[in-house]
């Protein structure tokens, strides 16, 4: 056999036998990111629904920054955090450089503007529709943002999957914020990057394998919840037999 | 009797494109207004004016405190939830606890003819049951003058009788109408005053028998004469 099919069939044993090396750093890179998705959904989202609905001075440069943020190289934001979080940065104090929460605050700058921008599409669009409803209700511009959003919570729950990938996948960020601290701040894309570079072809690999199927699950999930809404809206259209 | 609402010099403008030009309009309370004219003779944007959802450029309204207002629109928009739950939720955004609102809602939707909807999707109800329930949630918050833009012009005859009867019932309960229609017939039925527009101007505010004398529109607009005698449609 050669190295490649070497390389996977020891990479499968890995997995198959559920290395403890191979599963904490699974482990660790799932819950980086997790922690991760939740806060920028906890930012982004209202901010988004908010973004959707307000009209203030000012509000399409903003719009322009936010969708520009969305191609920020993972390796900038990695820079930024660790400026800010070092010793002397004006985070220093919370001796968070090189841990779990650098790595989650890492993730949570890259993920929030994915979060923010493709909530504000979604409810600027709902708003198009039922803004004036609401208005002649009397709803304020974040009671209209929440309500929308909360109307498109399907279409959220594929940002937030969506926000999830992006951020298990990223490498830059966490390498620079965590180190890639054996044990520590170990996670899978980092361990890929550094077992490459070691030799270590196996594990490498079946870190890789793992990180595909991760993000092939949660495509198939995006998938699946997209046929289901569309199953239901078919229903719905179906149910209502007169038009309009 | 006392004015609700009234207009004076009212213009709006859509960028380069006057959609009202020097409107003066009063309702008062009690009345059933039509408001009657082509596509973009400015009915649905004189009715926003009206409700408070669009800012005029030029003019002032003005507005018995007092008074309370809902709107139904042409195509009503049901959030992903129960028919009850749309209706409460109205109820909700103007102060009412949401028990209580939950409480009101069932009663709104049995004066409309929904009850045995109250839990099911209010998406997945048809078009006519959809504009009952829009009803419903406007006569939950019991306004004083109820604003409605074309609301059976999407619908079969079936849902236009249905939604026609209900507005002719809450006018009979006293309740200030002023809608924006297309069909003559429906406007006949339940008018007691037609405004016609052209071109976002007022050009006739005529009680409705006199509307459709059509001796005096004709001279204030040739296409409204033509209209009122069947000779053309909108």
């Amino acid at each position: 056999m050669n190295t490649f099919s070497d390389s996977v069939a020891t990479a499968i044993a890995l997995i198959a036998g559920l290395d403890p090396t191979l599963a904490a750093i699974v482990g660790r890179s799932l819950a980086v990111s997790a922690v991760a998705c939740v806060l920028a959904c906890c930012i982004g989202m209202p901010l988004g629904a908010w973004l959707g609905v307000a009209r203030f001075p000012g509000r399409g440069m903003l719009l322009t920054v936010l969708n520009t943020m969305l191609a920020l190289p993972s390796v900038v934001v990695g820079l930024v955090v660790y400026l800010l979080l070092s010793r002397t940065g004006p985070l220093g104090f919370l001796g968070w450089l090189f841990s779990f929460q650098a790595m989650v605050v890492a993730q949570t700058v890259l993920v929030v503007p994915v979060v923010a921008a493709l909530t504000r599409q979604s409810v600027e669009d709902a708003h198009v529709v039922g803004g004036e409803l609401m208005l002649s209700l009397g709803a304020s511009a974040w009671l209209r943002g929440l309500l929308l959003a909360w109307d498109e919570r399907y279409a959220l729950l594929t940002i937030a999957i969506a926000a999830f990938g992006r951020a298990v996948s990223e490498v830059g960020a966490v390498m620079i914020v965590g180190g890639n601290i054996d044990g520590f701040t170990r996670v899978m894309t980092t361990a890929i990057a550094l077992e490459t570079s070691k030799g270590d072809l196996p594990l490498a690999l079946a870190l890789g394998i793992v990180l595909l199927g991760t993000v092939l699950a949660l495509n198939a999930a995006i998938a699946l919840l997209r046929r289901w809404r569309m199953l239901r809206d078919d229903r719905v259209l179906a149910l209502e037999g007169v038009p309009g | 009797m006392s004015a609700l609402i009234q207009l004076k010099g009212v213009a709006v403008d859509f960028g380069a494109v006057a959609a009202l030009r020097g409107v003066d309009l009063r309702v008062a309370a009690g009345e059933r207004v039509a408001l009657v004219g082509a596509n973009g003779s400015g009915k649905s944007t004189l009715l926003r004016v009206l409700h408070g959802l669009l800012r005029p450029a030029a003019g002032s309204v003005l507005r018995d405190g007092a008074s309370r207002q809902a709107m139904v629109f042409q195509r009503p928009y049901m959030l992903r939830t129960s028919a009850m739950n749309n209706v409460a939720l109205a109820l909700w955004l103007s102060g009412t606890r949401w028990r209580q609102a939950r409480e009101l809602a069932l009663a709104a939707l049995a004066r409309v003819g929904l009850a045995h909807a109250a839990l099911r999707s209010a998406r997945a109800l048809s078009g006519g049951q959809q504009q009952r329930l829009a009803l419903a949630r406007a006569w939950s918050l019991r306004p004083d003058v109820l604003f409605l833009d074309e609301p059976t012009s999407s619908l079969d005859p079936h849902g236009k009788r249905e939604v026609e009867a209900l507005m002719a019932e809450f006018a009979g309960d006293g309740m200030t109408l002023v809608f924006a229609s297309h069909n003559l017939g429906q406007v006949k039925r339940l008018a007691t005053r037609v405004v016609y527009l052209e071109q976002g101007r007022v050009l006739a505010d005529l009680p409705v028998q006199e509307f459709f004398d059509g001796a005096r529109l004709s001279q204030v607009s040739q296409e409204a004469g033509l209209f009122v005698r069947g000779e053309t449609a909108w």
